[in-house]
């Protein structure tokens, strides 16, 4: 857990980085720019742990037979990939590195509401973190991340409670970070900052905090009645003792499809500060982009029974949520359409951080209108449980999560680190993510409308399947190239990256108006807020053009 | 001629060609859409890049333009609910006269019995053109019950029957796939759907039947010796079971449910939850008694009687019955207990 400290240059101005040295002055620390590289590293752990899965599930599908690893391997594989990656990697990610680096400085504050519950709220997420690992260690789980009863609670013989236990710790430093979010939006908005001034990355945190407060509790007493029917025989979800098992996958998606808004509404948060500050503009129909992260959320939650057409619920129940399915996609229509509007007579600039914002743009969009398909409940009768889901949600949650996420880090790493990284090799690395990303899943399409089931370790009785599985294996690896490449480069840059300036984009935000990296209490003096958001036209635009990113 | 087309999987079900013709659809809007949303990009992207000089023009947004493009997409979403939903209520409503098969789903196979007699593992043979109702349950975790060729899928829950039907077209031989994860060999719990011409199909169910599921069903009866209450006139401490399928009955708490194989099931392994209005809560359940197979007969032999000889002479339904026995019903349940106590060993043997 070590932090390599950038040498700066202008080694007499007093950081956050610098104020204070040692492994304590990091581990105890309340300032929640020091938390959000510390979730940072967590996280970036995770999400190595769970690409490694992800890449032998890709190589024991690269032909028919199983024969890279057992099935009871392959089961737990899917099983961990899912699970580390969904809540130990992507609900956090955005949220408790950016968001908890960014939203005090947005807002004119000098830190969280609640810094000490912002720090309890990273050890917890370790505690749960060292409990999944050692779920991993001792032998893993094989539910799915799903936890489907009364598989999980009856027939599976590996470590559903651990695994259980990790998620439910996890989910209560999710909760944390959501309240603060909420109290500090309410409450440390510096003078002037009126909520319509807010940007628009604070009105999508705040939603998704409203999420995580609401939804996340829910997860904790499914996972909790989980465990209680594995230990007890409680007879909740077993139809033997009166339980109902499809009860569980209610109370499962209330939390977990609102989840997936936990992952995308952020990354539509980095996504609206990118296309202005890049499009040197004020973002089109701000409200209406503002509102529809709200409606989300509140849509967000009424839709939960889409994953359960084939289920066994009724005719009727399945025909509202196939309805309330199309309300929820239309915020997010709004906003791509939006975005789009945006760049209508800007001043477009092609830099690393606009690259992946385009790259989220084509992802997300597919993502989203392959939804409508899934939604259509003649269609999700084929199509649901098999790859045609797996693409869907990949799209999404890693095409349109991973590269706000990724975007985010490329437009504030001169922010957080005070380091500029190579521009070659970061739009290099955002155009290998995309073809990656679209050849590893787009095959994954026409395999689900093939048929092909998803969690199947042995293809062997249909080989007609192997060429679609064989371009998708490729690009994993093209994608996995694509992930390294920044991690790579941003590590080099705190050394040897040329120092950044305070507002190396000339964009907009408070968080520019600081020094880079900031003070530990951000502002020297409070900042009073007398304009609007993305007020672009008192902006030159980014001395990008004439820089060469290496110090010397 | 779409048969041939690589990108989707043979079309051999009367659903086939109606789930994909709403994918072309699909393709085609949101292709659409998508390239609408993807040449603006490009183009303001290119036309729009910075120019030295050239500034951004602000612009706040624009209300009409928001109510525009929320509007239109509402309207195509409509669409697509609607045409999905009423594909949907097709894959969803089996024909009344179809012909049943009761399937049993376990870690990993999946067992077969045809109501008219035989039985498979892993394979369903039908003739084309007929309707089939498959009637499933499964004896431990949830499986799905999913055959590519025909656009269909449901999942087998353990403790009730999820129904899904068919009428094929083409005869051949097409994947049934497990589609809800199920432990270990859950990518082995594959098999085969055999689809043959009507002449075929009667070759293979004459050959080595079993004779009828009801057929078994009604000898499980008999061994369970559930005719010593369910007598077939108004006299039994049970309900008269004639008729009784497919009807509306009243319960005890007076809720009125329809006796369809889900309540019959009920009715065998927990007859306390539903109980017809009128009758004593004297029988035992059978849960554990019997295996999913032999609810299945059960439930087959119930509603062959039913069929056989319908409701209409009132006296001899069990709908009926709930005005007329409550009284003998009740004199006699001590009476019962004990006998269905000495029936007890019976019914394990016939486990």
């Amino acid at each position: 857990m070590e932090i390599a400290i950038p040498q700066s240059p202008i080694a007499e101005r007093e950081t956050y980085l610098n104020a204070k040295y040692g492994v304590w002055s990091w581990l105890l620390t309340t300032d929640h720019k020091r938390i959000a590289l510390l979730y940072l590293i967590s996280i970036t752990f995770f999400f190595f742990i769970g690409g490694f899965f992800a890449l032998l599930i890709r190589l024991e599908l690269l032909t028919p037979a199983g024969d890279l690893v057992q099935a009871d391997t392959y089961n737990k594989l899917f099983s961990m990939h899912g699970i580390v990656m969904v809540f130990f990697f992507l609900v956090p990610s955005i949220p408790a590195t950016l968001g908890n680096f960014l939203v005090p400085l947005m807002i004119g504050a000098k830190d969280l509401a609640f810094p000490r519950i912002n720090l309890l709220s990273w050890y917890l997420y370790i505690i749960g973190g060292v409990m999944m690992l050692y779920c991993i260690f001792t032998g893993g789980v094989d539910t799915g991340w799903t936890f489907y009863a009364p598989f999980s609670t009856n027939f599976s013989n590996t470590k559903v409670v651990e695994a259980g236990l990790a998620v439910f710790v996890a989910g209560f430093s999710s909760i944390l970070t959501g309240l603060n979010f909420v109290v500090t939006i309410h409450r440390m908005r510096a003078p002037g900052m009126t909520w319509s001034r807010l940007p628009l990355f604070i009105w999508a945190h705040y939603a998704t905090s409203i999420i995580q407060l609401l939804g996340t509790p829910v997860l904790a007493i499914t996972l909790t009645l989980v465990v209680a029917e594995r230990a007890l025989h409680l007879g909740i979800f077993d139809p033997k003792l009166g339980g109902d098992p499809v009860l569980f996958q209610h109370l499962f998606w209330f939390y977990s499809h609102p989840a997936v808004y936990i992952m995308i509404l952020p990354a539509m948060a980095v996504e609206s500060e990118i296309i202005a500050c890049f499009s040197r503009k004020r973002i089109f129909g701000y409200t209406f982009v503002a509102l529809s992260s709200i409606a989300i959320a509140v849509f967000g939650f009424l839709v939960w029974a889409h994953h359960m057409f084939v289920a066994g619920i009724s005719v009727y129940s399945a025909l509202v949520f196939s309805f309330l399915s199309y309300a929820v996609a239309l915020p997010s229509a709004i906003k791509v359409f939006n975005w789009t509007a945006t760049l209508y007579k800007g001043s477009i600039h092609y830099d690393a951080p606009m690259l992946y914002a385009f790259g989220f743009l084509g992802l997300f969009t597919i993502g989203g209108l392959t939804g409508l398909f899934l939604a259509a409940l003649g269609i999700d009768v084929h199509v649901t449980d098999t790859y045609f889901v797996v693409a869907h949600f990949h799209y999404i949650m890693v095409g349109g999560a991973v590269m706000g996420y990724l975007g985010g880090m490329h437009f504030w790493w001169p922010k957080i680190s005070g380091r500029l990284y190579p521009e070659g090799w970061a739009r290099l690395a955002a155009l290998i993510v995309f073809i990656g990303f679209n050849l590893t899943f787009f095959p994954q399409f026409l395999l689900g409308y093939m048929g092909m089931p998803r969690r199947y370790y042995d293809y062997s009785h249909m080989p007609e399947f192997q060429v679609l599985n064989v371009l998708s294996t490729a690009g994993a690896t093209v994608l996995g190239v694509g992930y390294l490449l920044p991690m790579v480069y941003f590590l080099w840059s705190m050394r040897y990256g040329k120092p950044a300036s305070d507002n190396p984009w000339n964009a907009a935000g408070l968080e520019w108006k600081t020094a880079s990296p900031p003070p530990t209490f951000n502002f020297d003096e409070e900042p009073v807020v007398t304009w609007e958001a993305y007020n672009y036209e008192e902006l030159d635009a980014p001395p990008h053009a004439q820089e060469v990113p290496v110090a010397r | 001629m779409l048969n041939n087309f690589p990108l989707w999987p043979q079309q051999a079900s009367t659903l086939a060609h109606r789930v994909d013709a709403l994918y072309i659809f699909l393709i085609v809007v949101t292709g659409m859409m998508a390239l609408l949303v993807c040449v603006f990009v490009i183009f303001f992207a290119a036309r729009y890049r910075h120019r030295p000089g050239v500034l951004a023009e602000q612009i706040e947004g624009s209300t009409a333009l928001e109510v525009t493009w929320s509007a239109i997409p509402f309207l195509i979403f409509m669409v697509i609910f609607a045409w999905g939903a009423l594909v949907y209520f097709k894959e969803r409503t089996p024909p009344a006269d179809a012909t049943e098969v009761y399937v049993v789903a376990k870690q990993w196979m999946w067992k077969v019995e045809h109501a008219e007699g035989q039985r498979e593992i892993n394979e369903l043979h039908v003739p084309v053109g007929r309707d089939v109702k498959l009637i499933m349950t499964s004896q431990d975790v949830i499986h799905s019950f999913y055959i590519p060729a025909f656009r269909i899928k449901q999942d087998v829950l353990p403790g009730r029957y999820t129904v899904e039907w068919f009428r094929a077209t083409k005869p051949g031989v097409y994947h049934l796939f497990c589609a809800e994860y199920c432990g270990t060999q859950h990518s082995g719990m594959v098999g085969s759907i055999v689809v043959q011409e009507p002449a075929q199909y009667e070759a293979w169910m004459n050959g080595g039947s079993t004779g009828p599921l009801s057929a078994s069903g009604e000898k499980i009866f008999a061994e369970l010796g559930c005719a010593t209450c369910h007598r077939t006139d108004t006299q039994g401490r049970g309900p008269n079971l004639q008729g009784v399928f497919g009807h509306p009955v009243q319960l005890e708490d007076g809720r009125i449910v329809t006796a369809d194989e889900n309540y019959l099931r009920e009715c065998i392994l927990d007859p306390g939850a539903k109980r017809l209005k009128g009758f004593q809560p004297i029988m035992p359940t059978f849960q554990g008694l019997v295996t999913e197979e032999q609810v299945n007969a059960l439930v087959a032999y119930i509603k062959a009687i039913s069929t056989t000889k319908p409701a209409d002479g009132a006296k001899t339904s069990a709908s009926a019955a709930i005005q007329e026995v409550p009284a003998k019903a009740q004199a006699n349940s001590a009476q019962t207990k004990a006998q269905l106590n000495a029936a007890q060993p019976n019914r394990i043997q016939v486990q």
